[in-house]
């Protein structure tokens, strides 16, 4: 016996529809009809309907770029509250970076966090293991990414300990590529970046607290898509942050180099001045950079240089931000807020719905190779209802992250997930 | 001082200069002349803070500041306690949060604190009823040597600077004196030049409302006041000069220089000096030289300076 779900009146880019889900696929997406349809001979009687009033909805968004800490930093977030987080901030699907405790550089440990997944929530948003690139992250031999490809993971990276040596990257990059897999680099010269507590620049020097350059990032960046287009190999950047990356990214782009790039709401939305108080809630890696690289951030997603969106989501714990600026870790939880905080880039007409749609779901199942809800037939039933004209505070109580650690604490966001459903089966 | 007391502080903290209007760095300066004077009497003690406490928090070696402080909380009869990194179970390992409660449990009146965070004061002071004195965190700022700096300057100035350019020599990108000066000097009215390498200038200094040269011989042309910093050697293992010899052979001011600054231009230093590597040391004994001077103005600044917040809840008389 199949089960059926009907959303009636739901908005999608613009058009009221109604989407009916069978056995978790989308069974058809059609104009909405008054009056909203009963339950009849077509379908069952057991049919869920769900009347969205005219909210809009979205498949399912991908997060690309987490830190959901588990194993080894439980404290800060485990699998079980991270991806109750992104079901509520309406990502289906999230890839979580390798820098845990065990480095995730064997399968087992990709099994470990696979099986955790999926026994703490069956039907809950999908988790796709990010494989190091190195063993226990340091730079000097090749993780087995064969055997992570076959464990599950989705892609290969040393975030947040990024491999310095050229020649050492130039080898994971093939390497991976010869499993299928794509390397998303961190950007970062280690000796440009050291000791380093936010951007370099006039509020930096005006505060006198060490700052790391644009170039320690787009220096990196340059070397990575050189790399690429040597050995026709793609290479997907982290959180790009700066005026100076985008320009090379540009520039690599109409060279016909196989270079996707990332960035994160915080590079969208805010600047260095955000530290001018010491601000721990502020510090992030990369930094936030100046309001000209913010507006050059902005330029680059509008024009398709930046290709997706991600949040970074880095969460720690309360008494690990209480401290002064240069004692503080560097990170952002990002994923309760995302989807409101850069919705505003479509009311602020940066760029169109679509766009949005593309940024968050469609591109990052296409460079990642992960499923995708285009709302055609077949397609996995996931999708979220969002209102967009809702207020709400963000509030730590109103985080489902155990990590309460972002600049926007205390904000009023306009804009939010109401409801999510994946392969059909309500999860918010 | 009774008059002085009908005006209540508008500042809890002090955490830098650049919360301070130029008419109350005036009065803070004013109050000091009046305790410098009680500081040339034969008997120099006062009994304007009897029973207050001053907590004495120097997590970072502090020979002069910390007995500057030390001296002025005791002439003003406060009880002062000093509370240092070496030989505290206070300070390793434990957070400054939690420095901060412990201290705050001792209910002092006045916490002076120096720090090698920037911003370790502003920390201290948002989580704390007492007042906070920076005395220098980080490469931030050193609001208490600025102003000692600026009273010692205005003995021989008078209150306005207008017209006097003063040159700060030196390592500008650690010096949170470097700072704290050119905020207060600036906003007294004198001209600013900054005189460094590349590698020991601050991003963003061409912002600043400071002209910046990176040649000591055009830097010191008639100038009124050459502010010497003090080279931290670990700055050459750091990479950033090449080698002691040569900045001293560049950036040391010596007689030479300063025959082409103005007539009788004065010679300050923050102490401790390296003499012959950013100050040579015939310069840092002549008649113009003020670093004796600045040692006896920190007294009396920092007299004023506890005077003013630990009496500002006190509501006028005493």
């Amino acid at each position: 016996m199949s089960s059926i779900l009907i959303i009636q009146n739901a908005l999608y880019l613009g058009e009221a529809v109604d989407i009916v889900v069978r056995d978790g696929k989308i069974e058809s997406v059609t104009p909405h009809e008054e009056p909203t349809l009963t339950r009849g001979e077509e379908f069952p009687e057991d049919a869920e309907l769900v009347d969205a009033g005219g909210l809009k909805v979205f498949p399912s968004f991908i997060d690309c770029h987490v830190h959901l800490r588990e194993p080894g930093f439980e404290y800060k977030e485990d699998i079980r509250s991270g991806l109750r987080t992104a079901a509520h901030g309406g990502f289906g699907a999230v890839m979580a970076m390798a820098n845990t405790r065990p480095v995730n550089d064997t399968a087992s440990v990709t099994e470990a966090m696979l099986k955790k997944a999926r026994t703490t929530w069956p039907h809950g948003p999908r988790l796709y293991p990010v494989g190091a690139a190195t063993v226990d992250l340091e730079g000097k031999e090749l993780a087995p990414m064969a055997e992570l490809a076959r464990a599950g993971c989705a892609a290969i990276s040393n975030d947040g300990r990024p491999v310095g040596g050229a020649e050492m990257f130039r080898r994971c990059m093939e390497y991976a590529h010869t499993q299928g897999l794509i390397v998303i680099d961190h950007c970062e010269d280690p000796t440009l970046a050291k000791d380093a507590h936010m951007n370099e620049g006039a509020t930096s020097g005006r505060i006198g607290v060490k700052g790391q350059s644009v170039v320690a990032e787009s220096m990196q960046a340059a070397r990575d898509i050189l790399l690429a287009e040597y050995l026709d190999i793609p290479v997907h950047l982290a959180h790009i942050s700066c005026r100076q990356s985008v320009d090379l990214i540009r520039w690599a782009k109409a060279r016909g180099v196989k270079v996707t790039a990332e960035t994160c709401p915080h590079y969208l939305l805010l600047d260095d001045t955000e530290l001018e108080n010491y601000s721990t809630m502020a510090k992030v890696n990369p930094p936030l950079r100046t309001p000209d690289d913010v507006a050059a951030m902005r330029t680059a997603l509008q024009d398709g240089t930046i290709d997706i969106l991600v949040t970074d989501h880095a969460p720690h714990a309360e008494h690990e931000k209480e401290c002064t600026l240069d004692e503080a870790p560097n990170g952002i939880s990002g994923m309760d807020s995302a989807v409101a905080l850069t919705w505003t880039l479509v009311t602020d007409g940066l760029i169109s719905e679509a766009d949005f749609i593309r940024h968050w779901c469609h591109e990052p199942g296409r460079i990642f190779n992960l499923p995708v809800n285009r709302f055609a037939p077949g397609d996995p039933a996931d999708f979220f209802l969002f209102d967009p004209t809702q207020e709400w505070v963000l509030t730590p109580e109103a985080m489902h992250s155990k990590g309460k650690n972002t600049p926007f604490l205390g904000r009023t966001l306009t804009g939010r997930v109401t409801a999510h459903w994946m392969g059909g089966i309500r999860i918010v | 001082m009774q008059d002085k007391q009908r005006f209540t502080w508008p500042h809890k903290d002090l955490l830098d200069v650049s919360q301070l209007s130029l008419d109350e760095a005036n009065y803070l300066l004013d109050t000091a002349e009046q305790f410098h004077e009680i500081n040339q009497r034969p008997v120099k003690k006062v009994p304007t803070l009897k029973g207050k406490s001053v907590v004495l928090f120097f997590a970072e070696a502090s020979t002069r500041t910390k007995t500057s402080f030390d001296v002025a909380g005791k002439r003003l009869s406060a009880d002062t306690f000093a509370l240092t990194k070496s030989g505290s179970s206070l300070v390793k390992g434990e957070s400054l949060k939690d420095t901060a409660l412990t201290l705050q449990a001792m209910n002092p009146d006045v916490i002076v604190i120096r720090h090698w965070s920037s911003g370790a004061a502003q920390y201290l002071a948002e989580r704390l009823d007492c007042a906070v004195v920076n005395a220098g965190d980080g490469w931030h700022a050193h609001p208490t040597q600025a102003l000692l700096d600026a009273f010692s300057l205005r003995q021989k100035w008078g209150k306005d600077f207008s017209g006097k350019t003063v040159l700060i020599l030196g390592d500008i990108l650690h010096s949170r004196v470097a700072r704290s000066n050119v905020n207060l000097l600036t906003k007294l009215g004198a001209t600013v030049r900054l005189c460094a390498p590349h590698t020991l200038l601050p991003a963003g200094v061409r912002d600043w409302p400071v002209t910046v040269h990176t040649s000591l011989d055009e830097a010191v042309q008639g100038v009124d006041a050459v502010m010497c910093l003090r080279l931290q050697l670990e700055r050459q293992q750091a990479g950033l000069l090449p080698d002691l010899s040569e900045y001293a052979g560049t950036f040391c001011l010596t007689a030479r220089h300063l025959a082409m600054a103005a007539p009788g231009a004065l010679i300050l230093h923050p102490g401790p000096m390296n003499r012959g590597l950013e100050i040579a040391s015939d310069i840092a004994d002549c008649a113009e030289s003020l670093v004796l001077t600045q040692v006896a103005s920190g007294v009396a600044v920092r007299m004023a300076i506890l005077f003013l917040h630990a009496t500002r809840k006190d509501g006028g008389s005493k």
